[in-house]
């Protein structure tokens, strides 16, 4: 008997709180006791009611969703593989889908095959420029989101900066890369420079904008309780920039993978972008449409990590 | 006409001259003048006036958020020099960190102030015992996002409680509910009034509010160059209930006086 009531109590203790909401808003319109029990009382009905439902029309339930989710994308992929099917047939030099699948099947059963610098399989070719999106993304993650905090805190590193940002950020970073290749004297480091130019601008400017907006109420809880500047810095700071910190880390990664291939084309080595002009250069245009979708589907991955880490980072 | 309502127990805030300006495109914006308030310990004192009367901004001066441009305000016999953890503040929109649990906001406020005294066991005691006192200790490890508008006021209130400021500033602090939640916050609060014996400070623009919860009330003209227009002592006895004062003549009496300066003799021309 105590068995079964103790937690039967925890249950009306645990709704309580969370239909203390709701209730305020039903109270105001009727102010009775009595409407806080029905409320609790349908939402029990209806709880169980879900529970007796039969197993069968659960089941067709989840398929719906699914469907409603898994179908439209698919619709569109196929659109796009219909139009590129037609082209196909129509432009003769472009292949249809069903050779290149073939191709890609070809491909990626051995991605990891080395014979010398200029024929690498596409994996080392992924991953080589990966890296170097890596290294100048991280290196522009070190000086800009430091940068904007300071150009976010002190207005006259803002008026110091600002000028300087607004010019170079329109730029082009492939304008930056014969600066690169004159200073490093080499190919590799060149693209990586590239990388850094595009990537930082879009770091500082979100960062300063997030330190900016801190909202003035967070400050005033720091003043009133007189917190030291670390706790400052730790407790109220980085977790209110943070998101804006993560969006223009967002934004960068974006712009260092759309300008990596472009980079990468002009300067060679191993890379996917160097891969895809290779590839021109034997004519296989197969090849070209698989790095295509392979420069597509890192670029979505990214993006979705980044998007992932930033929801964890979101408050209300 | 200024001095504290029980004379015998001393000042814990002096405010003399303070005035307020500033300094605008259009020259000098006087928005306080010439404020004279003792506020004596234990006393719960209400700040009412049509809004734009510079309520918030006296609040904010005796917070120390902001510095007087004319007089002095002391706290405890010493200048206030800026803000300080005795003196707490409830903030209209609660100002709860989002990235904190309830228990770590209350717990920030609380390392703060008895950090470095106490052990770490001992201040968690202390956050746990201010949740409980505003029967929110459900909801310690839940974040203000998942709790109800009231619910984050109530964590406001803990959080100012639990620091044990000599004096509790609260700016509207239950504007933004609705009547009901109010209701239920504001004897709350006379609980937690009655247990403690704190010193409180209230800005509010709601007239059943202040006479319920105040000792006295400090109606404030109309801006610009607002300052103290009358006082009005509320010698009600405490524990004082909502439901028995409805029918009170003294509280009836007091409502009506505030209603009469705040509609008859200053009341805001339609903008």
């Amino acid at each position: 008997m105590t068995a079964m009531a103790l937690p039967t109590g925890n249950q009306g203790m645990n709704v309580a709180p969370a239909t203390a909401g709701a209730v305020n808003d039903v109270a105001t319109k009727a102010v009775n006791q009595n409407v806080d029990n029905t409320t609790v009382e349908t939402k029990a009905e209806a709880v169980v009611q879900q529970n007796k439902k039969p197993w069968g029309s659960r089941v067709t339930e989840m398929m719906k969703s699914v469907i409603k989710a898994v179908v439209p994308p698919i619709f569109g992929l196929g659109l796009l593989v219909g139009i590129w099917a037609l082209i196909s047939i129509k432009g003769g030099s472009i292949p249809g889908p069903v050779p290149v699948f073939k191709q890609a099947v070809v491909l990626f059963s051995d991605p990891f095959y080395s014979n010398g610098p200029n024929d690498q399989g596409i994996g080392w070719n992924i991953l080589s420029s990966l890296q170097r999106v890596g290294i100048g993304f991280g290196l522009a993650a070190i000086i800009g989101i430091p940068l904007g905090f300071l150009l976010g805190r002190f207005k006259f590193m803002n008026s110091m900066f600002d000028p300087l940002i607004s010019l170079l950020r329109p730029v082009s970073p492939l304008a930056w890369l014969p600066i690169g290749l004159l200073v490093f004297k080499q190919a590799d480091p060149a693209a990586t420079w590239t990388i850094f130019i595009c990537s930082i601008w879009p770091m500082i400017i979100n960062t300063a904008v997030g330190v900016q907006r801190v909202p003035q109420d967070y400050m005033n809880v720091a003043r009133v309780l007189n917190l030291s500047e670390w706790k400052i810095a730790t407790k109220i700071l980085l977790p209110s920039v943070l998101p804006y910190m993560l969006t223009g880390i967002r934004l960068s990664i974006g712009t260092a993978w759309l300008v990596i291939v472009a980079a990468e084309m002009l300067t060679g080595g191993v890379g996917i972008g160097f891969w895809v002009w290779d590839e021109w250069n034997n004519l296989k245009v197969e090849n070209i449409i698989i790095a295509i979708f392979v420069i597509g589907i890192v670029g979505l991955m990214l993006e979705q990590a980044l998007l992932f880490i930033a929801k964890r980072f979101t408050y209300e | 006409m200024n001095t504290s309502a029980n004379s015998g127990a001393k000042n814990i805030v002096q405010i003399e001259k303070a005035g307020m300006s500033f300094d605008t495109k259009n020259g000098r914006f006087i928005a306080l003048r010439d404020i004279d308030l003792n506020i004596s310990e234990g006393e719960f004192v209400s700040l009412i006036g049509h809004s734009g009367c510079g309520k918030s901004t006296l609040l904010n001066l005796i917070a120390g958020l902001t510095l007087p441009t004319d007089g002095v305000l002391l706290c405890d016999g010493r200048e206030i020099g800026g803000p300080g953890p005795e003196r707490a503040v409830v903030f209209q929109n609660h100002s709860l960190l989002p990235w904190m649990t309830c228990h770590e906001n209350v717990y920030l406020a609380v390392e703060r102030v008895f950090g470095t005294k106490e052990r770490k066991s001992k201040l968690k005691e202390r956050v746990d015992a201010a949740l409980a006192m505003v029967h929110m200790d459900h909801a310690a490890q839940k974040y203000p996002h998942e709790i109800s508008g009231g619910m984050k006021q109530r964590i406001g209130i803990a959080r100012a409680f639990a620091m044990e400021p000599k004096i509790l500033l609260m700016d509207e602090p239950f504007g933004a509910l609705d009547a009901l939640t109010r209701a239920s916050l504001q004897d709350e609060l006379n609980g937690v009034m009655a247990k403690t014996g704190a010193t409180v400070v209230m800005v509010t623009h709601d007239v059943d509010e202040a006479v319920l919860l105040s000792d006295r009330i400090v109606m404030m003209t109309n801006g610009p160059a607002a300052t103290i227009g009358e006082i009005l002592e509320v010698n009600l006895p405490r524990p004082r209930d909502r439901l028995a004062l409805a029918h009170d003549p003294v509280f009836a009496e007091k409502r009506a006086a505030l209603l009469d300066f705040l509609y008859k003799k200053q009341l805001k021309k339609a903008a």
